[in-house]
């Protein structure tokens, strides 16, 4: 009988010891996640503001109202950043999909070096790197135009969209391309029809970074863009170094609208098992 | 004129050979087991039809047409995966109908003819499923309907069977059968069970290391081997070395020292003579107890042993029986008691001779026979 019993005495005990650090460590994470966010909200409404309160004298959405004003180029600022990322994704993805068909069917000689030499954009320092681009786009006109910026987001996104795209073109089995090919359909339709749409998910989470990279980009954008093509963080940059941390917070908020709309509309592509084969 | 002729094949990965002269010409109306263990060359033989293996010499028609060289989805010919590659996204009609689709049916004609095929197969009610809502047998079928769909000169079926569970496997091969020989289809059937083969097909070819071994009714691989790898893998695992010669039409084995004398006719077998390697079935031979009478046991090779344990495998019992210095298996209907003394009479027309003492390498080849 004590034998029996005793199995699942333990068995609750343990349960109640394993609900705190539980409950420490999802409070920490909500903390960390969170905590800047609720920050960043009570910034954007605080009319007054100074130190030793712990928090704003005044309410208000005096500074929401100047940032949307005309004279605030919030808007404008808004529509430049995603435009840039829209014409960078489907760039990207142009690219990314031939190119990630290719190096994940095709028994191409050096497919390692070829994936890794998309990380080179990132092994350098930005600065440096940016520095020399805007000197040499201001040779051939292309600074401060939107085509510049899409060209300095692309190279950096690319590698995103090029690896997820041959996981997500490796994750295809290839059998089932040759199943459409043997019942009568040529290798371009047997691609649409059936290689592609299983792909799908995967280049929509590549999509999906590389949307949210552009949107975040700001080095590139600095030397390249400013000041013709004013993007969100840049103009998030010139609130924050002049001080202005409600007019910062209100652009920081704004500059989450895109990322949580773009992530919620392809969340439901966004697939673990498709993640899971980046690199294979 | 055949249907399908394939002419001095060669079929190779890299530096490796795969298949090696191929010569086969295939009957409209014909089913044919390409039948082999793992690693012959019967997948490549397969994909090689299909479109998706380069042969590097040879030639391949069909109905006359040199097909060699064309693409897969020019060659009239489908293919029915191993692992059935239905398309995930796609409802069960959606894939018994894309050959259909491609072909730019009107509409109506499509889902006329997937909703005979899926009644055919018994798939009717699945149409708007999706394959992993399926079991095994279901996916099996909705593969063999979308290769049905657009009416192939020839089906090739890559072991069809071999993810089905033991039982179902059974009776979706006299499905196949059946159904094949009602529509008149041709068809090619990979596989590496011996019995699926000789169950479904009208003619067998065993494949051994890219080259055809032999070819012809089951009967005739199954009754006349021509070789000891395909006596072998037709069953006839019990092997020993004999020693005699041939005389006038008859090849006249010595008595050695576990065996008597006996005279077995050569029936268009080449032996020279010397030393002959013997192959026969378990149940092909009959155990006689000593003490019993001589009954009347067909005429053949007398062998002397020893009983040296029991098993029963079901419906009859098999016993090891120790002959000289190699072990032999014999069914019988009723078990004899290990340590008893046997005689084993191994009946001419089941005794298989060939030439030399060959073989030894081959034998690690065949595949444990499937219980």
């Amino acid at each position: 009988m004590t034998s029996e019993a005793l199995p699942v005495s333990t068995g609750i005990f343990r349960v109640d010891l394993w609900w705190l650090p539980r409950a420490l460590a999802l409070g920490l994470l909500a903390f960390i996640v969170f905590g800047p966010l609720a920050n960043l909200v009570v910034w954007s409404v605080a009319e007054k503001w100074y130190f030793p309160h712990a928090l704003p004298l005044e309410y208000g959405f005096g500074y929401w109202a100047r940032v949307f004003s005309p004279r605030g180029n919030a808007l404008e600022s808004l529509t430049v950043s995603i435009v840039v990322a829209v014409i960078t994704v489907i760039v990207s993805l142009t690219l990314a999909i031939p190119a990630g068909y290719a190096l994940a069917r095709l028994k191409l000689p050096l497919r390692g070096v070829i994936l890794l030499a998309f990380l080179i954009p990132q092994a350098f320092p930005n600065l440096p790197v940016y520095v020399n681009v805007a000197r040499l786009f201001y040779q051939i006109g292309l600074n401060g135009t939107i085509a510049g910026v899409v060209l300095v987001h692309v190279t950096h996104g690319l590698v995103y969209a090029v690896w997820i795209a041959t996981a997500a073109f490796a994750a295809v089995d290839r059998e089932l391309e040759q199943a459409a090919r043997s019942i009568g359909a040529g290798a371009w339709r047997a691609f649409q029809d059936v290689t592609l749409p299983l792909a799908a998910p995967g280049l929509m989470a590549s999509a999906v970074f590389v949307f949210l990279e552009s949107l975040d980009e700001f080095t590139g954008s600095y030397f390249v863009g400013a000041p013709d093509v004013n993007t969100l963080p840049l103009l998030l940059y010139t609130a924050g170094a002049g001080g202005n941390y409600q007019v910062a917070s209100v652009t920081a908020l704004l500059l989450l609208v895109p990322s949580v709309g773009f992530m919620l509309a392809v969340e439901r592509f966004l697939k673990a098992d498709v993640l899971a084969r980046v690199g294979h | 004129m055949a249907l399908l002729e394939l002419d001095r094949l060669d079929v190779g990965y890299g530096t490796t050979r795969v298949l090696d002269r191929i010569d086969l010409a295939i009957d409209r109306g014909e089913f044919v087991a390409l039948l082999g263990s793992s690693g012959c060359g019967k997948t490549t033989l397969l994909r090689a039809i299909a479109g998706f293996a380069t042969p590097s010499a040879g030639a391949i028609r069909v109905a006359g047409r040199d097909i060699t060289r064309l693409p897969p989805d020019k060659r009239g010919v489908a293919l029915v995966f191993q692992s059935y590659a239905l398309w995930p996204h796609m409802t069960i009609d959606q894939n018994i109908g894309y050959g259909l689709k491609l072909k730019r049916r009107p509409r109506e004609e499509i889902a006329g003819r997937v909703a005979e095929l899926s009644a055919m197969l018994g798939l009717a009610g699945l149409g708007t499923r999706k394959p992993s809502q399926l079991s095994g047998g279901q996916r099996q079928r909705v593969a063999l309907g979308r290769a049905l769909a657009i009416d192939p000169q020839i089906l090739l079926l890559d072991e069809p069977l071999s993810s089905l569970d033991a039982r179902i496997r059974q009776s979706v091969r006299h499905e196949i059968r059946a159904l094949q020989q009602r529509l008149g289809i041709t068809a090619i059937h990979v596989t590496h069970d011996r019995e699926e083969a000789m169950v479904m097909a009208d003619r067998i070819v065993i494949l051994d290391r890219g080259r055809i071994a032999q070819e012809g009714t089951p009967q005739e691989v199954y009754n006349h081997p021509a070789s000891a790898f395909v006596a072998a893998f037709m069953g006839a695992e019990n092997r020993l070395e004999l020693k005699g010669r041939a005389v006038d039409g008859h090849f006249a084995i010595e008595a050695g020292p576990a065996h008597a004398a006996c005279a077995i006719a050569v029936d268009g077998r080449v032996l020279a003579g010397g030393t002959v390697d013997a192959r026969f079935r378990a149940e092909a031979a009959c155990l006689i107890a000593d003490g019993d009478g001589d009954g009347d046991p067909p005429a053949g090779l007398d062998l002397f042993g020893r009983v040296e344990h029991v098993t029963y495998p079901g419906g009859l019992w098999r016993h090891a029986v120790r002959v000289g210095d190699t072990a032999i298996l014999v069914d019988a209907a009723r078990a004899v008691a290990p340590e008893s003394r046997v005689r084993v009479r191994v009946p001419a027309e089941a005794l298989f001779l060939f030439e030399g003492r060959g073989g030894d390498v081959r034998d690690q080849r065949v595949p444990a026979p499937e219980l």
